[in-house]
């Protein structure tokens, strides 16, 4: 059946979940793989340091005599989470949050945002020898024939330069809204008649935004769901953040395999604890709002949270930190072991920093990225080594995907 | 296929206004553009050697910051920098409606155009949150006095830009035998070289190699850009010796100059991968996205004959008969629809001018960053793409159709007649259907959004 054709009668929106743009009444065509993955684009560089902090490294209550307080409760013996992440902590309990240490992109010395970001989302080992045209997640779609721009969403105000490139890949952001008439709507039909492109964008623009402003079936069922989660009244319902999370996991239960948005606010420069209480709340309420609104799939997912680079390892003048180079990626989903701190820790002594002033990093944090690619879609090395992060070694397995 | 004013206005133009003439013929629109810029002295933007703020400016106030800290003018000096990033704001604020209006109000139409065209194609991404509002600076000083010139002449003004420079990180290139590496552990950057060769001049694909690359690099080496100074050439990071780029030799004078690297630059714009590459580039942009090959080489051949001088090549282009095919193959990008819809509107200069900034960010930038082009900011190097898939999207759709119902009359207090208006917007023969739209339309809003929505209106 013909998927516009079935979403011009209209009358059908709304109906069910086969009513959504999204979803093909032939089952599970999109993509010749059923994992999930989110990948959060955390920009401004998050602290590392004080989200996951290794209490147990003797050297960091020297460098952090008011950021590390002893507020942060145990996680296993030698890190501990920031007191604004406990409403993770019932996933890392089950073993469903988890983070890698002492990582960072190929981006050394200059550490400004956007070549860090230029870096990561480009997946690149450098910008110095020019080639930023894509990022990693559409070079990886590039090396699957034939799927449908539905497999992939970039979703928010952000150029999700990560999901940018050749492969096609929807886009959807809380700003676009569609306010048209019955009337105009119906003549639109009219004046887009001869222009297939033109009229089947027009038509998907128009279900979409019926679907989303009429709170059809899809967005109803992931307020039940969430409304069954106890975990989710934590969550302050309402904000972008949100929005985007439920709009992810609504598309991500059904055929979307990959989305990805961006955080923003975690260039703590100063009174950084403040600054750390409002963006931590974005994260969790995202990961929590994706884990209820995803249900089932939830088992199938793997959430990266992933940053420019990591800050000083010393706090400044002023409350905050200053830009770094190692940090830490924050993982989730029920694909993914959590419950564990990964990595070498390379030690906060004095003649253990990069530079003398960061937390140096021990892995290339595109490994981890690739390994998770690796496990849930089970992509060759080759490929991922060559097409989607040049110059990268793989290494051995980090042991992230169950 | 003879020339025609309407599609003159539309395909090579800002579109269709209510007030100002389309032009008659082919040499009149390269007579416009051969004539005074007009337009852009009315709406001044300013260069970026004379632009407020500056890069200094905000150093100066950071400096200032620092130098009172613990003082009683710490306040002060806070209040003052703070103001001067705001003042960066209100600065790229104007630039948006400088260049709305000009696009709203030129007779020259071609020019505006081929500034947009020109400074797609030497892309410059602003680095740092100061240099945000500088990228409209950037293209008033390199771009635009040299669209209707030698390419090699912008060529030039480009590399030597410091929005260029930082963008393609050529500021952290030295020669690793200069006297400025001694002392330092930096080496050559090759960003710039190969954007350069990739994107700027012969294109993917073409006739270098990676020697080539790293040969230019190296003829690059002392092209260097700072906050208080700009950019400028500092011999003491030049490779020494002459470099070979694609089978010839550049510098190697006793001390390194600019003019070797212009030398170097004038040489690869005359290349014949280069005329094509940019022949090739034109037609994509204004005609098709398969061009003919025939025009591509005529266009290219021309190039090549005036030593670089792109006149002759546009005048090759209008003159073919694509130019005028009555298909209109190509969909204008977010900033094009926007500004065409304010040209057919006759949205008025001090609308424009006195519009409030939650006005200019609610009906043009954010707009334009639902429909996918944020202003000024792409994700890469290579700019917006051409291609229509890109564009037409639903949420792309979503965002013009919203424009066109909810925009016009947010801009306008009275919006013209449907009937009338989709003559304006469209020429004397619209599309049977949106005729039919625009007089069916059951509110003067949504007669006047079925027009600007149409594919009619979109393409060009």
């Amino acid at each position: 059946m013909d998927r516009r054709k079935f979403l011009i009668g209209g009358t059908a929106l709304g109906c069910s979940a086969a009513a959504s743009p999204f979803v093909t009444p032939v089952a599970m065509a999109a993509a010749p793989w059923d994992a999930r993955l989110v990948v959060i684009i955390l920009r401004g560089a998050m602290d590392g340091l004080d989200v996951i902090q290794p209490y147990g490294d003797p050297a960091l209550a020297g460098l952090r005599p008011t950021l590390f307080n002893g507020n942060a409760a145990d996680l296993d013996g030698y890190y501990a989470l920031h007191p604004s992440f406990e409403p993770l902590r019932p996933l890392w309990n089950t073993g469903e949050f988890g983070a890698v240490h002492a990582v960072s992109t190929p981006y050394r010395d200059k550490r400004s945002h956007f070549d860090g970001q230029d870096i990561l989302e480009a997946g690149l080992p450098n910008l110095t020898s020019g080639g930023l045209r894509d990022g990693w997640l559409n070079r990886m779609l590039q090396v699957v024939p034939g799927l449908e721009p539905e497999v992939a969403f970039a979703i928010g105000r952000e150029q999700m330069l990560v999901l940018s490139g050749d492969a096609p890949a929807s886009r959807w952001s809380p700003d676009a809204r569609l306010t048209i008439s019955p009337n105009a709507r119906a003549l639109l039909n009219v004046v887009h008649h001869d222009d297939p492109l033109f009229r089947d964008a027009s038509d998907e623009a128009i279900a979409i935004a019926e679907q989303i402003s009429l709170e059809a079936d899809l967005a109803e069922e992931t307020e039940v769901m969430m409304a069954q989660s106890p975990m989710m009244e934590t969550v302050s319902r309402g904000g972008e953040h949100v929005k985007i999370a439920e709009f992810a996991a609504s598309r991500l239960r059904a055929d979307t395999r990959i989305a990805s948005f961006s955080i923003n606010g975690w260039d703590t420069h100063a009174r950084q604890s403040n600054g750390m209480r409002n963006v931590a709340r974005a994260l969790t309420d995202t990961i929590l709002t994706l884990k209820a609104g995803l249900g089932p799939a939830w088992d199938k997912t793997a959430v990266l949270c992933l940053t420019e680079f990591g800050r000083t390892a010393r706090e400044n003048g002023s409350g905050g930190t200053d830009h770094g180079t190692g940090g830490a990626m924050l993982f989730a989903g029920g694909a993914l072991r959590g419950g564990q701190v990964i990595g070498d820790w390379p030690g906060l002594g004095d003649g253990d920093l990069y530079a003398g002033r960061d937390l140096l990093p021990t892995r290339d944090v595109r490994a981890h990225v690739a390994w998770v690619m690796r496990g849930l879609i089970g992509l060759d090395q080759a490929v991922l080594e060559q097409a989607i992060f040049p110059g990268l070694e793989l290494g051995p397995n980090p042991g992230l995907v169950r | 296929m003879p020339f025609d004013p309407t599609i003159a206005a539309i395909r090579f133009g800002m579109g269709l206004s209510p007030t100002i003439a389309p032009p008659v013929s082919v040499a009149d629109m390269l007579a416009r553009l051969a004539g005074p810029d007009t337009i852009a002295a009315e709406f001044p933007i300013p260069t970026y050697k004379d632009v407020y703020p500056s890069p200094l400016d905000y150093l100066d106030a950071t400096r200032a910051l620092n130098a009172a800290r613990g003082t009683d003018d710490e306040a002060a000096a806070d209040e003052q920098r703070r103001q001067v990033g705001q003042d960066g704001g209100e600065a790229m604020l104007s630039f948006v409606k400088a260049d709305l209006n000009r696009a709203a109000h030129t007779e020259d139409g071609f020019r505006e155009r081929l500034v947009r065209f020109w400074a797609d194609h030497f892309t410059a991404r602003s680095t740092k949150g100061i240099n945000r509002h500088l990228v409209s600076p950037y293209i008033e000083e390199a771009i635009r006095p040299f669209v209707m010139g030698d390419f090699a002449e912008m060529l030039i003004a480009v590399v030597s830009s410091p929005m260029m420079i930082w963008s393609l990180d050529q500021h952290q290139s030295m020669g690793p035998n200069s006297r400025a590496a001694r002392n330092n552990v930096k080496g050559l950057n090759e960003n710039l070289a190969r954007e350069l060769l990739e994107l700027h001049t012969l294109g993917v694909g073409s006739a270098y190699q990676q020697t080539d690359v790293r040969e230019l690099a190296e003829l690059l080496t002392g092209v260097y850009a700072n906050v208080q100074e700009g950019g400028v050439f500092r011999p003491a990071r030049a490779e020494p010796g002459a470099e070979r780029v694609l089978g010839v030799e550049y510098g190697g004078g006793e001390v390194a100059s600019i003019e070797e690297v212009n030398a170097g630059l004038r040489g690869i714009a005359i290349h014949p991968d280069t005329a094509r590459h940019l022949a090739r580039k034109l037609v994509v942009h204004f005609i098709t996205p398969t061009p003919d090959g025939g025009l591509v080489d005529a266009m290219a051949a021309r190039y090549l004959e005036d030593n670089g001088a792109l006149m002759g090549m546009y005048g090759v282009m209008l003159e073919h008969e694509t130019a005028w095919a009555p298909d209109a193959l190509k969909v204008k990008q977010p900033f094009d629809f926007i500004a065409s819809s304010i040209r057919a509107l006759g949205v008025s200069r001090d609308e424009i001018m006195n519009a409030e900034k939650g006005v200019i960010r609610r009906s043009i930038q954010r707009p334009m960053t639902v429909m996918g082009q944020t202003w000024q900011r792409p994700v890469g190097p290579d700019g917006w793409p051409e291609e229509e898939e890109n564009w037409i999207t639903p949420q792309g759709m979503a965002g013009r159709i919203t424009w066109s119902m909810q925009m016009p009359r947010t801009l306008l207090d009275r919006l013209p007649d449907p009937r009338d208006f989709v003559f304006t917007a469209l020429g004397p023969k619209p599309p049977e259907a949106v005729l039919f739209a625009a007089n069916a339309a059951e509110t003067v809003s949504d007669g006047v959004g079925l027009v600007l929505a149409s594919a009619a209106f979109q393409r060009r």
